[in-house]
C-alpha cells in the first residue's frame, strides 16, 4: 500500500511540473536586467511621455531626414493635376532595374494581380471586388504615383509602406504591365 | 458480471444509429436545400441578365459600391426602384455633366456623398447597364442555415462521445479483472483450506533493498548512473532558461496568419514592410490594416472555423474599427483612436544587435526560415529558440549571396582563396566575430 502511496505521489508531481509549463507566458530568464533594455525599446511603454508609448508621432509641420514632401493635394483637383503634369524622375538605370517588380509583387499583386489584370488573389476570393484592370484606366506615372501616394475610392494610401522613390519604382512597373496587357 | 463490455446492446445499437442517421439527414437536408436557393427565380429582372450583370458589377462598380451597406459609393439594391432608368444611364457615363447640368438629384447624391466624383463609365452600354440593374434588383438571398457546419459539429461530437465511451468501457473491463483476480485467490485459498492443504508460508527471505545495499559494486553504478542522469536534466533545464521557444501569449486582438498570409497569400512585407529597410521588422501600424478593413468589416462564412466561429472574428474586426476609430456605418474616421497593446512575442535581450533589412533585403533570406511556416499560424508564436547556438549554426551553415555584387567582388575573391572555397558561408565572412552582434 505505501508503494502504491509512493507512486501517484511521484506520478502527482510529474503531472504538476509538466502543467506549469504555460505557453502563454514568456519563460524565466536569468539576470534579467541583462535582457531588459535601460533605454526604450521599440513600441514598449514608457511613463516619460503623456500618452505613455515608446512611438511618438513627428512634431507637427516637421519632417524627418531624406523625407521629400508631395505637393499635390488628396482631392479630384489634385489627380487630375498630377495626371497631366506629374513626371517621374527615375533615371534609365532605375527604370531597368528589377526593383519595380520586386516592390509591385509584395504590395499590388494581391489586388492588382501579377499581370495588372486586376485578377488578383484577393479579387479571385471574392474578398475585394472592382479592381480594374490597367488596361481600361487611362493611367500616367503621375497618377500612378498620386493614387499611391493617398489611394483612390477602395484603395488605400501605400505612402508609409513604400518610400517616394520606391513609388515612383512601381509607377514605372505598372505602366510597363500596362503596355503588355 | 456478464453485462460488463456488452458491445451489442441494443441501446448502444439504438443510439449508435440514431446519431448516425441524424447527421446523414441533416447534411443531406442541406444538400436538398442549396440548389432550390441557387435556382429561385430573382424577382424584378427587368430584361436584363442578373449573371452578366454581376460580372461587370463586381468588375467596375464594387470598388465604390455594395449591394447591401454604404461604401465610398451608396449601397445599390433596388437601385432601380428609386431612380428613373434613363436618369442612370445618364448617371453612369458622365455623373460630372449630369451635376453640371443642374439635375437637382444629381446634385443632391453627390452632397450626400462627401463630393467624390464617380467615375465616368462611357464604355458601358445601355445592355450592360441593365443587366447590373437586374443584378441590383435580386432580392437578397437569405443566408444559408448553417446546417452543414452544424451537421458536422454533431458528427464530430458523436465521434468524440463514442471514443469516451469506449475507453470508459475499457477502462471498467480492466477495474473488473483486477477485482476478479482478487476473488479468484480469495476463493483458491478458501478452496484450499476446505481441502486441508497447508500454504506454505513464505520463507524469510532477505529484503531485494538490503540485498542492494550490501552489494557495493551494484551501489557505485547506480550512483554513478544516478548522478549522471541528474546532471543531464539539470544541464537542459538551465539551458532553457530564458529561452522563448514556441511562446504563444494570448494578442489583444485575434489575428491570424493563417488567414491573411496562408489563405490570401498576402505577402509578409505588405504588413511588415519596414523588415525591408530597417533594424526592426516593425508591428503594422494600423492604417495598414485598414487598407483593407476599410472594405472588408466582416469575414466570409468560409473562413469561420469549427474553433473559432464568424461572429469572434467579426469582434476582431469591430475590435480594429474601435481602434482606430473609423465608424463603419458613416464610412469615417471618428479620429477617437486608441492604441492596441500587442504583446511582443520575439525579443532578443539587450545586449545583442540583430537587424532585419540586413537579412532580408541585403541576404534575401525568405521570413520563413527564422519564423517558421507563419502562414499556417491561427496563433502566432515564437518559432526559432533564438539563442546564440541558433544564430551560430546558421551563420555557419548558409552560404552568401554573391552573384551580382560587383562591389564585394575584391574582397569575396580573396576570402575564397584564403579558405580555399568556391561559396562562402556568412561565418567565413566575419559572421562569427563577437563584435558583430555584442557591442
Amino acid at each position: 500500500m505505501k508503494r502504491v502511496y509512493k507512486i501517484t505521489l511521484l506520478f502527482g508531481i510529474t503531472i504538476l511540473v509538466a502543467s506549469c509549463h504555460n505557453k502563454k507566458a514568456p519563460n524565466y530568464q536569468y539576470f534579467p536586467n541583462m535582457y531588459e533594455s535601460v533605454g526604450y525599446e521599440t513600441y514598449s511603454e514608457s511613463a516619460a511621455f503623456k500618452n505613455g508609448k515608446e512611438g511618438q508621432l513627428p512634431v507637427d509641420g516637421t519632417i524627418n531626414r531624406g523625407f521629400e514632401t508631395y505637393d499635390y493635394e488628396n482631392s479630384t483637383a489634385g489627380y487630375e493635376l498630377a495626371k497631366a503634369n506629374l513626371k517621374s524622375p527615375l533615371d534609365s538605370l532605375d527604370r531597368s532595374s528589377d526593383k519595380g517588380k520586386a516592390l509591385y509583387d509584395i504590395y499590388c499583386i494581391s489586388c492588382h494581380g501579377a499581370t495588372g489584370d486586376g485578377k488578383g488573389k484577393l479579387v479571385e476570393r471574392e474578398k475585394f471586388l472592382g479592381v480594374p484592370s490597367y488596361k481600361d484606366r487611362v493611367i500616367t506615372e503621375g497618377s500612378i504615383f498620386h493614387v499611391e501616394t493617398y489611394g483612390l475610392n477602395a484603395m488605400g494610401s501605400h505612402a508609409n509602406q513604400l518610400s517616394k522613390h520606391e513609388r515612383w519604382l512601381v509607377a514605372d512597373y505598372v505602366l510597363k504591365l500596362k503596355s503588355q496587357l | 458480471m456478464k453485462k460488463v463490455g456488452n458491445h451489442n446492446s441494443i441501446s448502444r445499437k439504438l443510439f449508435f444509429s440514431l446519431a448516425l442517421s441524424l447527421a446523414f439527414s441533416l447534411t443531406s437536408f442541406a444538400q436538398d436545400a442549396a440548389p432550390a436557393a441557387a435556382t429561385e427565380v430573382p424577382v424584378a429582372t427587368q430584361g436584363g441578365d442578373p449573371i452578366k450583370g454581376k460580372e461587370l458589377f463586381n468588375s467596375n462598380c464594387a470598388a465604390c459600391h455594395k449591394l447591401d451597406g454604404k461604401a465610398t459609393g451608396p449601397a445599390l439594391r433596388g437601385i432601380a426602384d428609386r431612380r428613373d432608368k434613363q436618369w442612370l444611364y445618364k448617371w453612369i457615363h458622365n455623373s460630372a455633366d449630369l451635376i453640371k447640368s443642374g439635375d437637382a438629384d444629381a446634385i443632391k447624391v453627390f452632397e450626400e456623398n462627401n463630393k467624390v466624383a464617380m467615375t465616368a463609365f462611357p464604355q458601358l452600354s445601355e445592355g450592360d447597364i441593365d443587366n447590373i440593374i437586374a443584378y441590383t434588383s435580386e432580392v437578397k438571398a437569405e443566408a444559408p442555415a448553417p446546417l452543414p457546419g452544424a451537421a458536422a459539429g454533431t458528427t464530430s461530437q458523436e465521434g468524440g462521445l463514442s471514443n469516451n465511451l469506449i475507453l470508459g468501457a475499457l477502462a471498467l473491463v480492466m477495474l473488473m479483472l483486477v477485482v476478479m483476480l482478487f476473488l479468484v485467490s480469495n476463493v483458491l485459498a478458501k478452496v484450499a483450506k476446505a481441502n486441508g492443504i497447508e500454504v506454505a508460508p513464505n520463507a524469510p527471505r532477505q529484503s531485494i533493498w538490503k540485498a542492494f545495499v550490501r552489494n557495493q559494486f551494484l551501489v557505485l553504478v547506480a550512483s554513478v548512473f544516478l548522478l549522471l542522469a541528474s546532471g543531464y536534466f539539470v544541464y537542459g533545464y538551465l539551458m532553457q532558461v530564458g529561452v522563448d521557444q514556441d511562446y504563444a501569449p494570448i494578442q489583444p486582438i485575434h489575428f491570424s496568419h493563417k488567414i491573411h498570409a496562408g489563405d490570401n497569400e498576402i505577402n509578409c512585407k505588405y504588413c511588415h514592410s519596414a523588415a525591408r529597410v530597417s533594424k526592426n521588422a516593425g508591428i503594422p501600424s494600423l492604417n495598414v490594416c485598414m487598407n483593407c478593413h476599410k472594405n472588408i468589416a466582416e469575414v466570409a462564412e468560409a473562413t469561420a472555423t469549427p474553433e473559432y466561429s464568424k461572429a469572434f472574428y467579426d469582434e476582431q474586426i469591430q475590435k480594429l474599427y474601435t481602434a482606430v476609430g473609423w465608424d463603419k456605418a458613416a464610412q469615417t474616421y471618428t479620429g477617437k483612436t486608441e492604441p492596441v497593446k500587442w504583446v511582443r512575442i520575439h525579443n532578443l535581450p539587450d545586449f545583442v544587435y540583430f537587424n532585419h533589412s540586413q537579412h532580408v533585403t541585403v541576404a534575401g533570406l525568405e521570413c520563413q526560415t527564422c519564423h517558421g511556416p507563419v502562414e499556417t499560424y491561427e496563433v502566432q508564436k515564437q518559432f526559432a529558440p533564438l539563442t546564440m547556438g541558433w544564430c551560430i549554426d546558421c551563420h555557419r551553415k548558409t552560404d552568401v549571396k554573391m552573384e551580382g555584387n560587383e562591389y564585394y567582388a575584391k574582397i569575396h575573391a580573396e576570402l575564397s582563396k584564403k579558405y580555399g572555397v568556391e561559396k562562402l558561408t556568412a561565418a567565413q565572412m566575419g559572421g562569427l566575430e563577437c563584435g558583430k552582434c555584442h557591442y
